[in-house]
């Protein structure tokens, strides 16, 4: 390949990847404003006003509900860091790392709302934890009445994003390891005397945070303005902002989309306020402790770390597996009364009921995802390599733009969506489907990948320039194989946010393509606890393999070249 | 790379995907049945229904098969998990000035969903008189199926099925359920925190409002006129003051509220209830059937009788194949498919056809087909309080809000 093609190419990809987010965005985005300040020709909004602001500060709970969503989104990444953080330093030596590592990846596939229906079976005053408790120890014949899964301070909500985003930032961490040299950090500070956390947060941690913190806003927006895991374990009265932004633009009053859309706009600046804060705490952190790395000491609550860090994540290991657990329980369970602990008799039934209708929609499911993990990788892959020859980081809009299809709720984003697919005059379909599946991989894609990307050293390449390959071969010999391990992870994750979407194929596909999340969301709706938990089990089938490969493919295709493998 | 080139490259498709449209003509007379059903043949219906419910899944693939063996219309059934997504869809395409060729062709439909859609003029219609089998139902002396939540349905969506507010409790653990709204308070004080409603405005919880309403108010008549010709704060007192008492006696206290008609069955499969109610009569029986319910489960309706209302089918304004859907509805409404919709096997919901407009063979079909002790004893159901005006279903809800959101 000549060296100007492989620069026009790349330089292709970058700009499709800005105009794959760019004009769907913009006519999301476009779709929400316009209604929020009373334009929407179609319900008969033609002037301008700020009436539908004014009814959205007079809804009952508003400020109950702002709060609710910038609290649950900051507390959750917050704990999910440091429980990462705690893991990474005092075990990362330890035989116990692979161990958990194997248990935790493949948890990272559970659907959010899959894990969170487990985690409310297993403590809700009739689950799992309280049958085996009842009656011989708690004394109960009927379940208790206490308020959890639902408290009003979210607790529940926090624990549930929680548990899922310790597997994601965990995961994110190992891509990242290799990538800020972790090991050789690691091995000086222990040869300087530090003991294992001491060394990890002073020497490793200031070189892995900045390839987390992508990640980390991630995690925050979409725990911020989260629906699925909101409904099942938030509180009611009120709900987080996003929930109520939900319903009202599900109101089948459709005078209530002008409010819904100013929610939706709300929804949008809570979790812009959130990574403000969260970027404002960093700074404060970074200031206060800018001496703290060189202050010389070389133990930092080592005992008090490996309790907290261990404990903390046996009990997300703990937590996640058995909500599992209940989940295959209940499907295979016929009726189930409190107290009985084990469902009797256990019975296919369930299953069969569901078998003839699950074979299409995991085909469709895996072809959907596939595509699209495909062309966002591509485009990603371009963009970071384009970057390559400017030699200067990419402008902030065109950063931020890969980051808008996180932050404005899906559910107002995509009526705009909509609009643009008509007015295109696009058939909804497969294409459809892919192209919008396409546009919620790529940021993901995007910021699993980045970070290593960026910081992959140049120096690799000037070698290989001045041996003699060409952009092209530097690109496709050198650079792609050390990047394996980061590439496949994008690739999983990518796979796995588009296993998980819903809304955008029900509305992109007019409901004609059917997945097996379609049917596992409609199904849930009907409240049968047993098809819901065949259906999320199915759900969990296709990114669980995705991540199965990511994680065994290195070792197969870098036998030869063991020093890139993430094992530190 | 100039981003003009990509931009010319999209119209052009977007003009090539608008000529491979085929502009449907109109074909067929609505005064005469037999162009319809021909010119039905052939199409894909596009059948927008909930799709939370196995049971009512299985029945609408029945439906499909006939559709095609009968009349060669293939019928998709598009799994909403809310009406309000395909609303949502016609609205979007209206608003894109899309009017030929929408992806709906029929959608499944009552109360405020079809209140909005015809407010906005989303609907296809009037046809549901030319339906050769609407005069089955009788309209003249069922004036229910022309009638959805006091609002007259002008021929815009056809009816399907009936619906009624019913109770259900576990009789392994309640010896006399109670029967009346007032009954219900003490029951709640004896049995604290065994019943409670779904979150308003959920479907069936601002429909618990209404009830108790009108098992409060002494004279109901206010309620069947829009909520502007009445004293809201005055009429509604009693309520506010039941409710109040009520709440410290639910589940959770009245804190949280679970979301819908099936987390308040889950919560009654699980124990955490002894006492529910649903807005679909059969309901009970099928979840014993499923596993859902213990097989102690028993329904009933209050002794004042509860509210029922009809759910039914309509036709967006911009349905690609009107003739397919047409036929469909009229087929939803033969005496074959209503029978199996009513047995408790098909899916347990009550027909709308009047029996007396059946003949001999017809109505046995319809004869109960099994004695499950779950089901409604016969004649239960007679006793229906018509929807008040929707009007007031908007006011409740706000009120509750203010009430009982913002603690």
């Amino acid at each position: 390949m000549s060296a100007s093609l492989h620069v026009a190419l790349v330089r292709l990809a970058a700009w499709l990847a800005i105009i794959l987010l760019g004009v769907p965005v913009a006519a999301g985005l476009a779709g929400v404003i316009a209604p929020a300040f009373g334009w929407l020709p179609a319900l008969g909004g033609h002037e301008p006003t700020l009436e539908h602001w004014q009814a959205l500060t007079r809804r009952p709970g508003l400020a109950g509900m702002v709060a609710l969503s910038y609290a649950s989104g900051l507390a959750s990444a917050a704990l999910a860091l440091a429980i990462v953080a705690l893991f990474i330093g005092v075990f990362l030596h330890s035989r116990w790392f692979g161990a958990v590592q194997r248990l935790l990846s493949p948890l990272l596939a559970v659907p959010h709302a899959a894990a969170a229906i487990g985690l409310a079976f297993l403590l809700s005053p009739s689950g799992l934890v309280s049958r085996w408790l009842s009656p011989w120890a708690s004394g109960w014949q009927f379940p208790p009445n206490y308020l959890f899964p639902g408290d009003p301070y979210g607790l529940a909500l926090i624990l549930g994003l929680t548990l899922k985003e310790v597997p994601f930032l965990l995961l994110m961490s190992l891509a990242a390891l290799p990538q800020c040299r972790a090991r050789e950090r690691m091995r000086v500070a222990r040869a300087l005397g530090y003991r294992p956390l001491a060394g990890f947060l002073k020497a490793v941690m200031p070189g892995l945070y900045p390839l987390l913190r992508l990640p980390l806003y991630a995690v925050i927006a979409f725990a911020s303005s989260t629906v699925d895991v909101a409904l099942i374990l938030g509180p009611s009265t009120p709900p987080p902002l996003a929930v109520a932004v939900m319903r009202w633009l599900n109101d089948p009053d459709l005078a209530m989309r002008f409010m819904a859309s100013a929610g939706a706009l709300l929804q949008f600046a809570v979790t812009l306020t959130a990574l403000a804060s969260w970027w404002l705490l960093e700074r404060l952190v970074a200031r206060a402790l800018r001496d703290w790395p060189g202050d010389g000491r070389r133990r930092f609550g080592e005992r008090v770390g490996a309790l907290l860090g261990g404990g903390a994540i046996g009990l997300v290991v703990v937590l996640v597996l058995a909500s599992l657990a209940g989940l295959i329980l209940w499907s295979l369970a016929a009726y189930w009364p409190f107290p009985e602990a084990w469902p009797q008799p256990l019975t296919p039934r369930n299953w069969l009921r569901g078998a003839g209708g699950f074979v299409d929609p995991l085909a469709q499911a895996a072809l959907i995802g596939g595509v699209a993990t495909l062309i966002a990788l591509v485009l990603v892959t371009g963009a970071l390599e384009a970057e390559t020859f400017r030699h200067r980081p990419p402008r902030a809009g065109v950063q931020w733009l890969l980051y808008l299809p996180l932050l404005v709720p899906s559910v107002a984003f995509l009526f705009g969506l909509v609009l643009m697919q008509t007015q295109a005059g696009l058939t909804p379909g497969l294409a459809a489907v892919i192209g919008g599946h396409a546009i919620f991989v790529l940021p993901y894609v995007f910021l699993s990948l980045a970070e290593s990307y960026r910081r992959l050293d140049p120096r690799w390449t000037q070698l290989a320039r001045s041996l003699g390959a060409s952009p092209a071969g530097v690109f496709w010999r050198v650079r792609l194989p050390l990047l394996t391990t980061p590439l496949l992870t994008a690739a999983a994750v990518g796979f796995a946010v588009s296993i998980g979407q819903y809304l955008p194929t029900l509305l992109l596909g007019a409901g004609r393509i059917s997945t097996i999340t379609t049917e596992a969301v409609t199904l849930a709706s009907g409240g049968d606890r047993r098809l819901t938990a065949v259906y999320a089990l199915l759900q969990l089938l296709l990114p669980a393999l995705g991540f199965a490969l990511a994680l065994g493919l290195p070792r197969l295709l870098l036998r030869r070249r063991a020093g890139l493998l993430s094992r530190p | 790379m100039k981003p003009r080139a990509p931009c010319g490259w999209l119209s052009r498709l977007s003009v090539a995907a608008l000529l491979a449209v085929s502009w449907p003509a109109m074909a067929y007379q609505l005064d005469d049945w037999a162009s319809v059903v021909a010119e039905a043949r052939g199409q894909s219906v596009y059948f927008n229904a909930w799709g939370g419910d196995a049971t009512i899944n299985e029945y609408l693939d029945w439906v499909a098969g006939r559709m095609a063996d009968e009349y060669g219309v293939e019928v998709v059934h598009v799994k909403l998990a809310d009406t309000a997504e395909a609303v949502s869809r016609v609205l979007a395409e209206k608003a894109a000035g899309n009017t030929e060729d929408g992806a709906i062709d029929l959608i499944w439909i009552n109360g405020e969903n079809f209140a909005a859609m015809q407010k906005n003029d989303l609907l296809y219609g009037p046809w549901v008189e030319s339906l050769p089998n609407f005069a089955l139902t009788r309209p003249q002396a069922n004036p229910e199926v022309r009638e959805d939540f006091t609002l007259p349905t002008a021929g815009l969506e056809s009816p399907w099925g009936k619906a009624q507010l019913t109770f259900y409790y576990d009789s392994a653990r309640v010896d006399e359920p109670p029967r009346s709204i007032p009954a219900l308070l003490d029951w709640a004080r004896a049995h604290p925190g065994r019943f409670t409603y779904p979150l308003v405005p959920d479907f069936l919880g601002s429909s618990f409002l209404k009830q108790a309403l009108l098992g409060l108010v002494d004279d109901p008549e206010p309620l069947y006129r829009p909520v502007d010709e009445a004293d809201f704060a005055a009429v509604t007192a009693p309520l506010w003051e039941y409710l109040d008492e009520l709440h410290p006696y639910l589940w959770r206290e009245g804190e949280d509220f679970p979301a819908s008609s099936a987390a308040l069955r889950q919560l009654m499969g699980d124990g955490e209830l002894s006492l529910a109610f649903t807005f679909t009569p059969s309901e009970p029986a099928v979840a014993v059937a499923n596993y859902q319910l213990p097989k102690s489960t028993r329904s009933y309706v209050l002794d004042a009788g509860t509210l029922g209302n009809v759910h039914f089918v309509a036709i967006p304004f911009n349905a690609s194949h009107k003739a397919g859907a047409l036929a469909l509805a009229n087929f939803l409404l033969s005496p074959r498919a209503q029978a199996r919709k009513q047995s408790i096997d098909g899916w347990g919901d009550a027909s709308v056809l009047a029996m007396d407009a059946l003949s001999e063979r017809q109505r046995a079909a319809f004869q109960a087909d099994s004695d499950n002790p779950a089901r409604l004893p016969p004649g239960a159901l007679a006793n229906t309080l018509a929807e008040p005006h929707p009007s007031w279903m908007e006011r409740l809800e706000q009120a509750w809000q203010a009430r009982y959101v913002a603690q």
